[in-house]
This record gives C-alpha cells, sequence and structure tokens, in this order.
C-alpha cells in the first residue's frame, strides 16, 4: 500500500449499484399509492370540469352536431329570470341551512348530560339524519298539506291556514326547514363527539375562576369544539348545495319555477324531460362550481393554515 | 292455425326483399324497450312481446320494460349508446330531436304497406316522412258528474255561456266545478290547448306552437281573457298547484269538485275510485267562438326503430304487426289499454267513453287533432309556456308579465 490513507474519510458512498427504483423507493411508493386515485380523480372529476366549461361555450341538444356560440350561454344567463330566482334561492339555503350548526349545538348541549335513557334519547334525535331525504321530503309535504296536512289542522284551530308549498314566497322557506330537520340532527352528533373531547380540567379551572353559563360556553368551550364546528360548517354547506331531492320530491322546482336552485335548474334545462340545452345547463353547472369554489378554496385554506400550525 | 301463420309469414315475405330466397322468417335477438310500465299497458305489452315471439319462433324476442317517466329522459342515452330494435316514445314535435339527430329510422315505406292508418299519418310526419308508428291514442274532453249534474239539473254544456252558467249553479251548490292538479304542469297545457282551440281555432294554435304568433297578440290574450273568466268565480279547486293529477282525482270522487278535463286515461282511476258509470260521463269541450271549427286533443303514443338497431328486419315486421287492424283491436279493448285503435279498420271496444271519444274524433273534430300542449310545442317553449299558464291559473294579475317573458322566449327558442 504506497498510497497514503487520506486524513479524512471517504464522504463520496459507494456507487450505488441498485435498481433505480429501489434508490428511489421512499420518493415513488407514495405516488405509486395514489396513482389509481389520481387518476380515476382525473378523469371522473377534473377532466368533466374542463369538458362542463367547454360544453358551455357550445348550443348543443346532446345528441346533434354541437354549434360553438362563444359566451352567448352566460349572456342568456345575465337575462334569465328562472336563472336568477334559482341563484337567490341558493343563497338562502346557503344561509339559513347554517342554522342547524347553532341548533345541533344547543341539541348536543342539552343532551350531553348523563340521565337514565340517554343512549335512547340521543338516537332518536339523530334519527332524522338516518331516514332518507326522500322521505323526509315525502314527510314535510304532507305535513304541510293545505287542508289536511298536520300543520294546517293545528293552525285550523286558530281560524288560519296556509299553503306553505304552494306560495311562491314561502315555498323555498318551506323546503330548508324540512332540510334542517336532518341536517340539524347531522350537527348535533358532530358535536356531541367533540363535547367528549373537552378537556374538564380547563372546564374545572374556568369554573374556579367564576366562569359560568353564556361566557363558559362562550369563552372555555366553544374554542375547545373549533374542530367540530368546522366540521358542522363543512358538511352544512355541502348540504346546502346538494339540495336538489328535497326540491325535487317537494316541489318539483314549482310552483312555477320559484323554488329551483341551481342544480335543479340545471338538470331541469340539460337533463330532464324538456331540457335539450346541454351548453346552457353546462354554463349553470360553470356559476354553480364557481360558487363552489369559493368554498373549496376557504376549507383548503383553513385546513392548510392547521396543518401549518400543526407542524410548528 | 299453422299454415295461417305460414300464409302471413309468406305474405310478409314479398315485402322484405333480403329474405327473398325462401323460408320463412326472422331469426337472431330482437330487443324492444317499452315504456308501457303502468299495470295495464306492461299486460299488453308483454303480450305483444310473446304473440310476436310465437308468430316467429326462430325469433329471440327480448322485452324491456321502463318506468315511463324514467324513460323521458333515458332515450337519449338508450337510442345513442347501445339501441335496441324497437323503442316508445310519442308523435309530433316530441319526436322531433331524435329524427333531426338522425336517431330514429324513416319508415316511410312501412306506411304504404299498412292500410287504415291515414288520419294518423299527419302526428308522424316530419320532413314528409314517416319515423315510427303509432299504436294508441286517446281522446281529451271534460269527464264530469253526471249524478251531480242531475242532481242540479243541468245539462251538458254545448256553449261558453251554458258552460258559464252551469259553473256558476254548481259553485252555489259549494262545489267548485273543476279539479286539476297543476304540480307537473302539464295538466293546465290541456286547459289552453281547448281554450285556444275554442276561442282562435285549431290552425292558429298550431301556429302559435310553431312559434309564428306572439304571445302578446291580442287573440292570444282573448283566450286567456275567456279562462279568466273560470278562474275569478272560483271555478278551480283551490292550492291546485300543490297537487299531481292523480292527487286532484279524490275531489270529484268525494264530490268536492264535479268536473275534470282529462284524457281517456283518468277513467280508470275515476272507477276505481268508486264512480260507476251511472254517476261519470263525458262531453266535448264546448264552443266558445262559433266561427271556429272544433279541434281536439288526441295524444298518440308510438313505436320507433332506432337508427342503431341490429335486427331492423324484425323491427319493421313487429311494426307492422303491431298497427295490423286485428291488433289494434285486442289491445285497445276496455279490458287492455282501454283506449282508441290507430288503426281505422279495427273496432272500437264497447265501452261508453271510448265509444264516445271515437264518435267525437271521428265526426266532431273537423277543425283538426292536436297531440298535446307539451307535444306541439317544441320542448324548451312547452316547459316555459307550461310554467307560465300555472302562474296565471294562479295569479291571473301577473298575465302581462307572464305573455312578456314567453315572446321573449318564442323569440328567442324559434330563432335557432
Amino acid at each position: 500500500m504506497t498510497t497514503p490513507t487520506p486524513a479524512v474519510p471517504d464522504t463520496h458512498p459507494p456507487a450505488d449499484t441498485r435498481s433505480w427504483y429501489k434508490r428511489n423507493e421512499i420518493r415513488v411508493t407514495p405516488w405509486l399509492f395514489l396513482a389509481p386515485g389520481l387518476l380515476f380523480f382525473a378523469v371522473y372529476v377534473v377532466f368533466p370540469i374542463f369538458q362542463s366549461f367547454n360544453i358551455s361555450l357550445y348550443r348543443w341538444d346532446g345528441l346533434g352536431e354541437a354549434t360553438f356560440i362563444g359566451l352567448d350561454n352566460y349572456r342568456e344567463l345575465a337575462t334569465d329570470r328562472a336563472f336568477e330566482v334559482s341563484f337567490w334561492n341558493n343563497l338562502k339555503w346557503l344561509v339559513l341551512y347554517l342554522l342547524a350548526i347553532p341548533l345541533g349545538l344547543a341539541i348536543a348541549l342539552f343532551l350531553n348530560q348523563t340521565v337514565t335513557g340517554i343512549r335512547l334519547y340521543k338516537s332518536l334525535f339523530f334519527f332524522p339524519f338516518v331516514i332518507s331525504q326522500v322521505v323526509v321530503g315525502l314527510v314535510f309535504s304532507w305535513f304541510y298539506l293545505p287542508q289536511v296536512g298536520l300543520l294546517n289542522v293545528v293552525l285550523g284551530w286558530f281560524g288560519t291556514s296556509i299553503n306553505i308549498l304552494g306560495d311562491p314566497d314561502l315555498a323555498t322557506y318551506g323546503i330548508i326547514a324540512a332540510g334542517l330537520w336532518p341536517q340539524t340532527a347531522y350537527c348535533m352528533i358532530l358535536y356531541l363527539t367533540g363535547l367528549n373531547a373537552v378537556d374538564p380540567e380547563q372546564v374545572e379551572a374556568a369554573r374556579l375562576d367564576g366562569a359560568k353559563g353564556w361566557r363558559m360556553l362562550w369563552y372555555v368551550i366553544i374554542p375547545q369544539l373549533k374542530p367540530a364546528t368546522f366540521i358542522a360548517f363543512v358538511v352544512t354547506i355541502i348540504g346546502a348545495l346538494r339540495s336538489f331531492d328535497l326540491i325535487s320530491i317537494m316541489t318539483n322546482g314549482g310552483p312555477f319555477g320559484s323554488t329551483r336552485v341551481l342544480s335543479f335548474y340545471m338538470f331541469e334545462k340539460a337533463l330532464a324531460e324538456f331540457g335539450f340545452r346541454m351548453g346552457y345547463g353546462a354554463a349553470i353547472a360553470v356559476v354553480l362550481f364557481l360558487i363552489m369554489l369559493v368554498f373549496i378554496a376557504y376549507f383548503l385554506w383553513s385546513m392548510y393554515r392547521d396543518e401549518q400550525e400543526a407542524r410548528r | 292455425m299453422r299454415s295461417i301463420l305460414t300464409a302471413l309469414a309468406a305474405t310478409t315475405l314479398l315485402t322484405a326483399p333480403a329474405l327473398a330466397d325462401g323460408h320463412v322468417s326472422l331469426s337472431g335477438d330482437f330487443k324492444i324497450v317499452s315504456d308501457m310500465s303502468n299495470p295495464a299497458p306492461r299486460a299488453v305489452m308483454e303480450g305483444l312481446a310473446a304473440q310476436f315471439g310465437e308468430l316467429h319462433p326462430e325469433l329471440n324476442v327480448e322485452l324491456e320494460v321502463v318506468d315511463r317517466e324514467a324513460w323521458k329522459s333515458q332515450i337519449r342515452n338508450v337510442l345513442s349508446a347501445n339501441p335496441p330494435d324497437v323503442v316508445n316514445w310519442y308523435a309530433a314535435n316530441r319526436m322531433g330531436p331524435y329524427v333531426n339527430a338522425g336517431l330514429f329510422e324513416d319508415v316511410s315505406d312501412l306506411w304504404n304497406e299498412i292500410e287504415g292508418l291515414d288520419a294518423v299519418k299527419g302526428a308522424m310526419t316530419i320532413d314528409g316522412k314517416q319515423w315510427g308508428v303509432p299504436y294508441t291514442y286517446y281522446q281529451w274532453g271534460v269527464y264530469y258528474r253526471e249524478d251531480i249534474f242531475n242532481e242540479l239539473g243541468l245539462e251538458e254544456p254545448e256553449t261558453w255561456e251554458q258552460e258559464l252558467a252551469n259553473c256558476q249553479a254548481i259553485l252555489d251548490s259549494g262545489r267548485k266545478c273543476y279539479t286539476i292538479g297543476t304540480r307537473f304542469l302539464w295538466t293546465a297545457g290541456g286547459w289552453f290547448d281547448y281554450l285556444n282551440m275554442r276561442t282562435n281555432g285549431f290552425d292558429f294554435h298550431m301556429q302559435l306552437a310553431q312559434g309564428e304568433i306572439p304571445w302578446t297578440d291580442d287573440r292570444v290574450r282573448q283566450t286567456f281573457a275567456n279562462w279568466r273568466q273560470l278562474i275569478d268565480m272560483g271555478a278551480y279547486i283551490d292550492d291546485h298547484q300543490n297537487y299531481s293529477w292523480q292527487e286532484a282525482l279524490p275531489f270529484m270522487v268525494n264530490g268536492e269538485a264535479t268536473a275534470y278535463l282529462m284524457g281517456n286515461f283518468a277513467v280508470a282511476p275515476l272507477r276505481d275510485g268508486g264512480l260507476s258509470d251511472d254517476q261519470l260521463d263525458f262531453y266535448q269541450f264546448p264552443v266558445i267562438n262559433p266561427d271556429v271549427e272544433l279541434g281536439e286533443d288526441a295524444p298518440t303514443d308510438t313505436f320507433h326503430i332506432p337508427t342503431g338497431a341490429e335486427n331492423k328486419e324484425a323491427a319493421r315486421e313487429f311494426l307492422k304487426f303491431v298497427t295490423s287492424a286485428e291488433v289494434q283491436t285486442q289491445i285497445n279493448a276496455g279490458d287492455a289499454l282501454g283506449q282508441l285503435p290507430v288503426n281505422a279498420n279495427s273496432s272500437v271496444d264497447d265501452d261508453e267513453f271510448l265509444n264516445q271519444g271515437f264518435e267525437m274524433l271521428s265526426q266532431n273534430a273537423t277543425g283538426g287533432i292536436a297531440q298535446f300542449f307539451d307535444r306541439d310545442f317544441p320542448a324548451e317553449m312547452a316547459a316555459i309556456g307550461m310554467e307560465g299558464l300555472q302562474e296565471f291559473m294562479v295569479f291571473p294579475d301577473n298575465l302581462d308579465d307572464i305573455l312578456n317573458r314567453l315572446e321573449q322566449a318564442r323569440q328567442r327558442i324559434y330563432a335557432n
């Protein structure tokens, strides 16, 4: 050995003879596992979104030739009163549906006690969420029926009556009320689980400091329920945007189109019995997508922020 | 029997050049998709498929019955994706989109071979060709409670004045003149069809359907003015916008309302509801403007061959089979579909309502026979129009707004 041993050890690792995959295994494997999901997500979610954008620029009956008409569908939307009504109804749904969150919280707080049979009461309160939306819709439309419905029988004792689903000014609120019934139950169950995770020591400490009632709720309990509130908010917004089935069952969009929301209007224009306007339907879908995008962006942003905080 | 079948097969051979080499018949798979999903029609359709299968033992007949309402939106996918050999649909403008998209087969040649269908040819014709065959149709008109009319001493009205007088008498007795459920809109279309045809005539009504007349025209307004007379009297049941046509039936069965402007398919549920033929009767919608001839609604249901069908031989044979005089008599009988046969050589079953309907349509509909609001008007116009009609029935004061909206829609829809 004539070559002197270097003073510092050789930091070059021995030439890696493993295969490319072996060398990059740690980086590649997650992507391999994600690949099927990503593929399906791309084909069934991302691609159709762009397809909708594209179709919305055409006049197309879904069968024959599509004619490119630029932004004409959107121009027509701007003057379409039925679209305007649907749009405002969507907003009504979004705002009023959020009532499910405080209502759910109230019921959860009420049920969060140890009494004999509390499990039974909890399940009874949760019951409306378990039954199908279609059934909820039917139950409420019977409840609202003019003359023979329970609501009008009760009102009849006071010498008055109201045809909620037949009145264009009230029908949407009637359907939202029906939707709130199961949605409240959903929020309640979210809060019940959240309440289990509330730290009893903090409650104890707050009590020692003299907090009770509303102050206890507002400053101690609700901050700890933040994760539950976030989820409740997400599912409620999503629930409000998917209000299709209740509307279809209870009023079919009527009377004279006053209870339509964007998703229902899109269905009517593009896919229903008299709908032959794929382009116009797609344009409505794009508008609906943009509305949803606001919420999706907010959800993603707040989840991202939480993750950053958790890492810190 | 065997010999009759062979003879029948032999005659069909003459008209089927592809089989000119000789032996009977049709073979392979033959797939029918039918929307006759209500109990009675379903039985009829199953019977038809079985009978046709017996006639052609080599043929493997497959029948798929789909829900009638769902079919209205499914048909587009079925026709463009994996078309069967025969499908159900509707006549007139309702078949337009599929004809224009080249999805229905031109069957004009069949029409030269079948006899007795001249009366219904118009409804199946687009661009001078026929695109399918009808298998049944039914009259519309006023079904009323004969016993209540007798009790109040009323006659079937023939003029608008009598009609209004009758209605006033009925209202005075604490009942409503008409039941109707406009929740699914089309029932209001029936009222408009009749009022407009009686006010302005069949030809005017068709011009309106084809977009040649503005909705804001004074003649259209006259139709609505006539309609408003009934609405202002309170002739219709309250809250009709909440009910489907079926949900409006009990008002008539219970005697809270005395009449129903409907298609003949309402007779079966009214009978099921407990009304006997002594309590139930029919009259033609009364004359409003004596200067116009009477037009009638008589919607026609049809069979078509998709252009993508694989066994068109069998499909054509089936269309001929369905429209033949004997089969028409059989499937439209009171215990089957309970409607009117399309073949003039068939006989109408001896049923009070079928007889009256047949007589009315063959002798007293000189103005012309319309299909129905939602089949004569283009789909989009029909949808927007019926919504406006429902609104008018609830808030007649909104008329100007409604007509302007419809007119706006007309200018856009027919321009394309």
